[in-house]
């Protein structure tokens, strides 16, 4: 069986064994897995304005999966695109609601750049970290999450926090909006999803276009190789950390533009953590991070509905576990359908 | 001046140091667990996931048992299952062990959420299900300042001392440990001389999730009584970082520890101090406090301490 096929049947499978496994999860509850699928199916497509949701939800899903992806091709593990794109969103909020005087072309560019910039510069720091003394970014990142975290929650509240409830800041200029495609009932189907496809069709040229990508690849392939070649791997550990974080905090920023026209503190809600089951389902690839992308996106916006039929959303994150879990042990998965295909 | 005042009323207050105490236990708890996997090279980041599986698990079967330490119990059942999974991705099918460590601890948050309706009846938090009891140690209780400090204490915190120096124990002095140690730097030459590098880093990893659930059993049944969504906060993260400014020593990760306790009992003492009143709204900024000292620390001194060097990397026969 040759390598493409695997890399793509691998993931398929995952999901697959994945939702079998957590039918038997609903059945311990005393719930009918049947009627909790059917939910959660009606719930992302049994309707115009389901699939414009699952089209909102899926948008930052691709955005968290390219940051992680394009870690992964570099040899690094960003478990912090949660928060880059908080610090994105934040930034980019409080850049956007001070361009009332400029014009939508100018207001929402630059929006997205300020946005970009900061989830860069953010994740720049785990890179300038692991370049200068080695500390793994798996272990700074989740630090750095945790300070993102506590600074928007003081950010939302204190500096920018505006009304009662929820904390929230003040809206964006609406030059900043980014205007919606099209409106199903309630549902603004934001526009932000062909910056994130675009994202993905850029990335992909990077990487197997350009030479500088040909450098990320084989840096994160074989770094010993790689420096015995020339490459100077601080330098590419250092951009390649910078290019996910932007990527991440182009997340955040187009939920503030296009959804929410606000930073909430709640706005990322595990959408960066995502991120990482959707680079391993779509294998790192930027096309498959798209369709891993929308069926998370699905499975969350779906995941409401179960809830009404008394299955609590977080069945999703267990389902997302085990399809993680078996991507990182895929050889359990080949001997599973290897031993199939012998039974036949 | 004000802000002088107050760092002298905190460091002069015994409960400061109790709450240090307190602080740094699920950290020497999971940084063991940690010391014992990766010297074995196994690197684990699931500790964040086995601790909050097991404050979950300890809090149920107390409330369904009455007793705190059968609580406990389970949690270590429990967190060994979870940890023999990640040896079963790592070990036996040579999966990559930080990817298997993230769906770990994405499936802790997944079956905690998910359960916690259908046994308690809301999300967010249980009830108060009680707790292990404080002992006091009588010689103690006649000082003022050592009554209040060390006088009375969770036994679990006794526990966590006494793991320190059998972790160490069993790791340097055993020919187990040997072993270990010897699988974890070259796993090639340890199998050339007849020691079974599988069964070798399944203990290690299997003793991490006792080590990592005996935290997380700590930080509900052992400190507050109930169990919280997402109450592992970080702390098995933390615990790593604790690891490695240790020097993968026992002991050396129960000194980091105690600085990370240290520095979040600070954090809470100064947020709630009655001289500086910091506004409720302003104490997000205070929380932030550990996880920068963290940060510091592991950018100071990483490099200065080693790793094994076999570390994270599967081992194929």
């Amino acid at each position: 069986m040759n390598q493409k096929l695997w890399s793509f049947l691998v993931p398929v499978l995952s999901v697959v064994v994945a939702l079998i496994i957590a039918s038997f999860v609903i059945l311990m509850i005393g719930k009918n897995p049947i009627t909790a699928y059917a939910a959660l199916i009606r719930g992302a497509l049994g309707s115009k304005m389901a699939i414009a949701s699952t089209i909102v939800k899926t948008t930052p899903l691709i955005l968290t999966g390219l940051a992680v992806g394009f870690g992964f091709r570099a040899g690094l593990f960003n478990i912090g695109a949660e928060g880059q794109m908080i610090v994105g969103a934040m930034v980019a909020t409080a850049f956007a609601i001070n361009v009332g005087w400029m014009p939508a072309v100018l207001a929402i560019p630059l929006t997205m750049l300020v946005g970009m910039v900061a989830g860069a510069a953010y994740a720049s720091i785990a890179g300038f970290l692991k370049a200068k003394t080695g500390a793994h970014e798996v272990v700074t990142t989740i630090m750095l999450n945790w300070i993102a975290d506590y600074l928007s929650s003081y950010v939302v509240t204190v500096p920018m926090g505006v009304g009662f409830g929820t904390p929230k800041s003040p809206e964006i200029a609406s030059s900043a909006k980014l205007p919606p495609l099209m409106v199903v009932q309630a549902t603004e189907l934001t526009s932000g999803i062909i910056v994130a496809v675009l994202a993905a069709i850029l990335m992909k040229i990077l990487l197997d276009k350009t030479s500088k990508g040909y450098e990320l690849k084989a840096a994160g392939f074989n770094p010993y190789a790689a420096e015995y070649g020339g490459i100077k791997l601080a330098d590419n550990i250092v951009l390649a950390m910078a290019i996910s974080g932007a990527l991440a905090g182009l997340a955040g920023t187009l939920e503030v533009m296009g959804v929410h026209h606000r930073f909430l503190g709640t706005l990322s809600g595990g959408k960066g953590f995502d991120g990482i089951s959707i680079a391993l389902i779509g294998q790192n690839n930027p096309i498959g991070i798209i369709f891993a992308a929308l069926l998370m996106g699905a499975l969350r916006n779906g995941s409401n509905e179960m809830q009404f039929v008394g299955v609590p959303k977080h069945i999703i994150m267990i389902v997302q576990a085990i399809i993680i879990f078996l991507v990182a042990a895929d050889r359990i998965v080949r001997t599973i359908f290897l031993r199939k295909k012998v039974a036949k | 001046m004000r802000l002088f005042l107050a760092l002298i009323d905190i460091f002069t207050n015994p409960a400061f140091y109790k709450l240090t105490l307190t602080a740094a236990t699920p950290l020497i708890f999971a940084s063991l667990g940690g010391v014992f996997s990766e010297t074995t090279g196994v690197v684990n980041i699931a500790l964040e996931g086995i601790m909050l599986m097991g404050a979950f698990v300890s809090v149920v079967f107390t409330w369904l048992t009455g007793n705190a330490w059968i609580g406990v119990f389970f949690a270590v059942l429990v967190g060994l299952g979870m940890a023999w999974l990640h040896a079963w991705a790592s070990i036996t099918w040579r999966g990559n062990q930080i990817v298997s460590g993230t769906a770990l601890i994405l499936l802790a948050q997944g079956v905690t959420g998910f359960l916690m309706e259908p046994i308690f009846g809301r999300p967010g938090q249980t009830d108060i299900v009680g707790k292990i009891a404080e002992v006091k140690i009588p010689f103690l209780m006649k000082n003022r300042f050592l009554a209040q400090s060390i006088g009375e204490l969770s036994p679990m915190i006794y526990v966590a001392f006494a793991s320190v120096f059998v972790a160490w124990f069993v790791i340097y002095k055993t020919k187990l440990g040997l072993r270990m140690r010897a699988v974890g730097e070259n796993p090639e030459a340890a199998d050339t001389l007849g020691v079974n590098v599988y069964a070798v880093r399944y203990f290690g990893v299997l003793m991490s999730g006792v080590m990592a659930s005996l935290g997380g059993a700590f930080l509900s049944v052992g400190e507050v009584g109930n169990f919280r969504e997402l109450m592992s906060g970080g702390r098995g993260f933390i615990a790593l970082a604790a690891m490695i400014l240790g020097n993968w020593n026992p002991v050396g990760a129960m000194w980091a520890s105690l600085l990370f306790g240290f520095s979040e009992a600070f954090a809470n003492q100064l947020q709630s101090s009655p001289l500086l009143r910091v506004a409720s709204t302003t104490k997000p900024l205070f929380n932030m406090f550990p996880f920068i000292v963290t940060l510091i620390v592991i950018a100071g001194f990483i490099g200065k301490t080693r790793p094994p060097a076999a570390d994270g990397v599967p081992y194929e026969k």
